[in-house]
């Protein structure tokens, strides 16, 4: 049960959002710049970065709707889990790496990443602009996840609720600057989304890959 | 030093905002709205929680700078602020405002360690469902504000007069105009 009077039926942030539209609209704005605009860090390492934090501020739904919208961009979602569990292990490059060692740093306390993190990051091709939304995007997840937690939100524990609501998230992120639509009513646009990899398994390409899919991510 | 290549006469989250206009936007409008709108928590008390939050984070940054515009709001008045930052408790604030900078404190740690029982006493002592909610959200906003100044080694400074003089300006003009300034200055420099 929520700690105040949110609306029901909304999953995780949506609630809040939906609650207080005047906060609502920057926190969009700001997860859109971070997440889905032109960048030279890919959408999926960028929602790998914010998976990873949530996943370390043990925020269930952040974690879940992040994860599966990386999954999604990654077309695998095996390398979510493995990014959530260690990284270092991951198939990732050495630069996403460097920078998700930034990542959880800045999730402990931002005074613990030192020059020599820095360094290492740049040596493998690293911006400064890069380095700069790496260390946003993991304090803006700090600020996202408690949000979510702390006002005791409906984290729903259904995987496929959870992956609808990552498809219709990048595409809400940007409608919401617009209007308050309501995200069940995109869902049914998704229904039809076959549930893939849930032993978190690589089979190739994943149905989670559909064209209508990508298209929600990439053309927002 | 700057981890980054920080505008260097720009102090704490001055140059991380000049060096990225477009997530400068969505930060300032944010903390407008939620320590400088309209709301039933008195301007005083919202920078307060931020202090509070700011200094549990040891930002030195953020909990000088929040800590100075709470002061100017509170008719000058820095050993009030001094003493929310080190025990609040026995601060001589409202009973709501202490139950909610106790709410803060455990977001500042972890949202889910905030309780029904705490919610309940900001609310028996008169805090409403809005004002919980902008106390959590103040509590959260911070931890990234902090963690974003911090992380990027912005330079810090030390000199408690230029705090106190920059947060009476803040108090006065407010976050978006006082930042359209630098960040309308830093443009130019750039592009000359």
């Amino acid at each position: 049960m929520p700690h105040i009077d949110l609306p029901e039926g909304f999953p995780g942030i949506s609630a809040a959002l939906t609650y207080r539209p005047e906060t609502a609209k920057p926190l969009r704005e700001l997860a859109h710049v971070l997440l889905h605009q032109a960048n030279s860090l890919t959408p999926a390492e960028r929602e790998l970065i914010a998976t990873f934090v949530s996943s370390r501020n043990h925020c269930h739904f952040c974690q879940s709707s992040h994860g599966a919208a990386a999954a999604c961009h990654l077309g695998d979602a095996s390398i979510v889990e493995q990014v959530k569990t260690d990284f270092l292990l991951a198939p990732v490059s050495d630069k996403l790496k460097a920078l998700l060692v930034i990542a959880g740093k800045v999730q402990q306390d931002g005074k613990l990443v030192t020059a020599s993190d820095v360094e290492a990051a740049r040596k493998l091709g690293a911006t400064d602009l890069e380095i700069h939304d790496t260390v946003l995007i993991a304090a803006a997840f700090c600020m996202f996840n408690r949000y979510v937690d702390g006002l005791g939100t409906w984290q729903p524990r259904n995987r496929r609720c959870t992956r609808r609501w990552a498809g219709t998230w990048p595409r809400k992120a940007t409608s919401s600057l617009r209007s308050n639509s309501r995200w069940s009513s995109r869902r049914v646009s998704l229904d039809a989304m076959p549930m893939s990899n849930q032993k978190g398994t690589s089979r190739g390409p994943s149905p989670l890959l559909k064209p209508g899919m990508i298209e929600l991510h990439l053309r927002p | 030093m700057p981890h980054i290549a920080l505008p260097p006469d720009l102090p704490g989250i001055r140059g991380a905002m000049a060096f990225r206009p477009e997530t400068a936007r969505p930060l300032n409008a944010l903390v407008e709205v939620l320590l400088a709108g309209p709301s039933t928590l008195s301007r005083g008390e919202r920078e307060l929680i931020a202090t509070y939050v700011s200094s549990r984070n040891c930002t030195h940054y953020c909990h000088s700078i929040h800590g100075a515009i709470a002061a100017a709001h509170l008719g000058g008045d820095e050993a009030l602020v001094k003493q929310v930052k080190t025990d609040f408790t026995q601060a001589a604030i409202s009973p709501k405002l202490k139950a909610l900078l106790a709410i803060a404190g455990k977001v500042q740690q972890d949202g889910k360690l905030v309780t029904t029982a705490d919610v309940q006493a900001a609310r028996s002592l008169g805090a409403t469902d809005l004002e919980i909610h902008d106390t959590v959200l103040i509590a959260a906003a911070f931890c990234m504000y902090n963690r974003y100044v911090d992380g990027l080694g912005t330079d810090q400074p030390d000199d408690e007069a230029l705090y106190r003089e920059r947060g009476r300006r803040i108090a006065g003009d407010g976050y978006v105009m006082v930042s359209e300034e630098y960040l309308a200055s830093h443009t130019q420099a750039a592009a000359h």
